[in-house]
């Protein structure tokens, strides 16, 4: 998340939900964004984070932690900086829109109810 | 199945379950009565396992990072599983329970081989433990399943599935810690020395084993040799570090003869249930 | 106990800022504040990237990471008997155990990082001394019927106390609190069952059983903290929805759901007042050891020092190979920019 600065003190409210490592310390392994799908034929869903020093053993760390109990049949890892994520403070603007238009939906439409197969 | 509740998104990422495999209780319960020779090939694979596990046991709390105790923990726990398949399955042989061949034998009577017996060590040491054993179990395991013995062979299968990601986690490691800062490649140079003299004892045809051997049920060591050392090689090569030079270390070969550690091990494994003989727990 | 409003302190350096800009940013916190009001009183959750006052981003990162270090210690006593289980099944049980321990630290750490607060941090925190863990786990676990009571009793409290975090306001504490909470069911059942199997054995296993309830019996009651009249913390914790219950309640809870259990156990818990009260439906109990408890907090416990030389030592000898993991990491990132990241 570009807009955390990692060299803030600590009390300093960042930005972004994610802190991003010091790149310049390398023996911090940088944060995982895990998804796990549970069987066939669903999608992957966040399960956690994790933390590993490459995406090879990422996805061996999210093996272990995140399927111990049959969780999965497929993970994927994501660099936790990579994500780009939409700004809460513009909720209005991103989500308002969608709200209100019934038409979208099909309980909108009460004209069929009753024949059959619509 | 038009239902939607199974896919709201909090409990298709946490959904637990059981999973379908074989467990120590099925084998238990199963009515397979292991012959008398076949039983001591078993103890002799199942000894391995409940060494290194308990070995492996230890890391769990002094692990490198967080989600390395966690790696480590799960090849303990496989480890321990195998362990138990085996011992169970021996003791069918002997009335006896995998409790009372795991607590109840003395050090003479144990058939580990010294490479698990080798103590932790640092990181490096341990993944190089790791990888010697988890190459040759895997070569094993992949010809195990074919056994004669239907016991072996469905215990194999299920531990072959496990050894091959312990073999990746070891290989992942050793070219990490070869490849990484220049400690971390005397480290792991180190490591592999410290272990190989014990390699060649696996490869020991020791009775009952080639006699099984010829039976279909067991598989003979010396026909793992050529394959894991080969695969062992080209592993160690690709991380950039030397194969040893060592040859075999003398003076044992599951015979009988035994490490300093073994007597440590079992001390503190055996402990407790020495100290109350014939309770439950 | 009004939180701080941010409105008040939006500039802390007017000459680096034009006034319009202060301005803006007044707006924006005052924006802020009211929708997370909103959200608090509307029982929402919040989420890692919505505004939040500064002391329920310090409240919460102090909570969840001193209860991931909790975790971390946690695994040592326990993890002491794995060498020494007395039967192959239960040493199964217990390295799943002490292995989930591990996991609920790093699930409550990473819910922490969502704060803004590296992990590394946290670590350096508990490394150096400065952060708080549960004080329980600065108590030895001598027998093998101390891992059946830190089982039964100190998960059972910890359960207790967690259940109703699955609520907590704050999103990602809570999403951990349902993972963790789902995992360690088998936590106290296997406690209980350890301790159950003593009980029922020979009679050197059920005195070792009911000395090691005699031990934890007190120290558990006090994992829900001081008494609510010494618990200053905790009413702002509760108007912001993190704490649902106060301290005394939870412990009355885990007071009336562990006298059955003891019974159905056939061993005594180790206070004389405790009892049935008709007219309250609860079973009082006595008062339990609060100079020692402070005391323990303090670092005067039995292993306050042994458990922290431990957690060093791990990280000390581990540095290494963190390190080694890491620059192999960057050697293959600039061998190969792209490839490090799709290798996988």
């Amino acid at each position: 998340m570009a807009e955390t600065d990692p060299h803030a003190p600590a009390d300093q409210i960042p930005d972004g939900g994610v802190v991003t490592e010091d790149p310049a310390d390398h023996s911090v392994w940088p944060l995982w964004e895990v998804f796990v799908r549970s069987s066939r034929g669903l999608s992957h869903v966040h399960a956690g984070s994790l933390h590993a020093p490459d995406p090879a053993m990422a996805l061996r760390n999210a093996r272990d932690l995140y399927t111990r109990r049959n969780e999965g049949t497929s993970i994927w890892v994501v660099p936790a900086a990579e994500i780009t994520a939409s700004d809460p403070d513009s909720k209005g603007g991103y989500f308002e829109s969608s709200k209100g238009k019934s038409y979208r939906h099909a309980t909108y439409y009460t004209q069929s109810e009753g024949v059959p197969h619509l | 199945m038009s239902h939607s509740g199974g896919f709201t998104s909090q409990d298709s990422a946490t959904k637990i379950s059981v999973g379908d495999a074989i467990t120590p209780e099925d084998v238990s319960a199963s009515s397979a009565v292991a012959s008398d020779e076949t039983a001591r090939y078993a103890l002799l694979l199942g000894d391995d396992c409940l060494i290194l596990a308990q070995r492996l046991g230890h890391w769990i709390s002094r692990a490198p990072e967080l989600e390395e105790d966690i790696a480590l923990g799960n090849i303990a726990l496989d480890l321990l599983g195998h362990a138990r398949f085996f011992l169970t399955y021996a003791g069918s042989a002997w009335g006896k329970t995998e409790d009372d061949l795991a607590y109840f034998r003395s050090e003479e009577e144990f058939r580990s081989c010294r490479l698990v017996e080798q103590e932790n060590g640092d990181f490096g040491r341990t993944i190089a433990r790791q990888l010697l054993f988890s190459f040759y179990t895997h070569e094993l395991y992949q010809r195990l399943v074919r056994s004669a013995d239907t016991t072996l062979a469905a215990i194999a299968d299920k531990a072959l599935k496990e050894v091959d990601y312990h073999q990746d986690h070891a290989a992942q490691w050793l070219l990490r810690l070869g490849g990484g800062t220049d400690e971390s490649k005397r480290r792991m140079q180190e490591g592999l020395e410290s272990v190989w003299p014990y390699l060649e004892e696996l490869f020991a045809d020791v009775e009952p084993t080639p006699t099984l051997a010829e039976q279909e049920v067991a598989v003979l060591p010396s026909s793992l040799r050529d394959a894991v050392l080969t695969r062992l090689s080209s592993i160690i090569e690709e991380s950039g570090l030397e194969v040893p030079a060592s040859k075999g270390a003398f003076g044992a070969d599951r015979s009988g003869r035994f490490s300093e550690n073994r007597g440590f091990i079992l001390a503190e494994m055996q402990v407790l249930a020495r100290q109350h003989p014939g309770a439950t727990w | 106990m009004s939180p701080e409003k941010p409105a008040l302190r939006a500039v802390d350096s007017p000459s680096e800022t034009t006034t319009h800009e202060a301005q803006a940013a007044a707006e924006d916190a005052r924006v802020g504040w009211e929708q997370f009001q909103q959200l608090i009183e509307e029982d929402q959750r919040v989420e890692p990237r919505d505004w939040m006052p500064q002391n329920y981003r310090k409240t919460l990162v102090r909570q969840i990471s001193q209860h991931a270090h909790s975790e971390i210690i946690g695994m040592q006593p326990e993890g002491n008997w794995i060498s020494r289980a007395p039967s192959l099944k239960r040493k199964s049980v217990l390295m799943a155990k002490v292995q989930d321990e591990a996991g609920h630290g790093l699930y409550l750490y990473s819910a922490a990082e969502t704060l803004g607060t590296s992990r590394d941090e946290m670590y350096q925190q508990l490394y150096t001394g400065k952060a708080k863990y549960s004080s329980i786990f600065n108590y030895p676990a001598r027998t093998w019927a101390d891992v059946g009571a830190v089982g039964w009793l100190v998960d059972g409290a910890a359960i207790t106390n967690q259940v109703p975090l699955c609520r907590a306001s704050f999103g990602p504490y809570g999403r951990a609190m349902v993972r963790v909470c789902k995992e360690e069911s088998f936590h106290q059942r296997q406690g209980w069952e350890i301790l159950y199997t003593l009980s029922h054995g020979t009679e050197a296993q059920k005195q070792m059983a009911q000395d090691a309830v005699d031990r934890f019996y007190g120290p558990a009651l006090q994992m829900f903290g001081p008494p609510d009249d010494e618990s200053p913390n905790s009413q702002q914790s509760m108007a912001w929805n993190i704490k649902r219950f106060s301290n005394d309640v939870l412990r009355q809870r885990f007071v009336d759901m562990i006298v059955p259990q003891a019974e159905a156990l056939g061993l005594t818990l180790p206070d004389p007042d405790l009892k049935w009260n008709e007219e309250r439906g609860h079973y009082d109990y006595g008062d339990l050891d609060w100079d020692e408890f402070f005391s323990v907090v303090k670092g005067n416990g039995p292993l306050n020092h042994q458990r922290l030389a431990h957690y060093r030592a791990a990280r000390d000898d581990g540095a290494w190979v963190r390190e080694a993991a890491a620059a192999y990491a960057a050697k293959q990132a600039e061998a190969s920019p792209r490839s490090a990241l799709l290798s996988a």
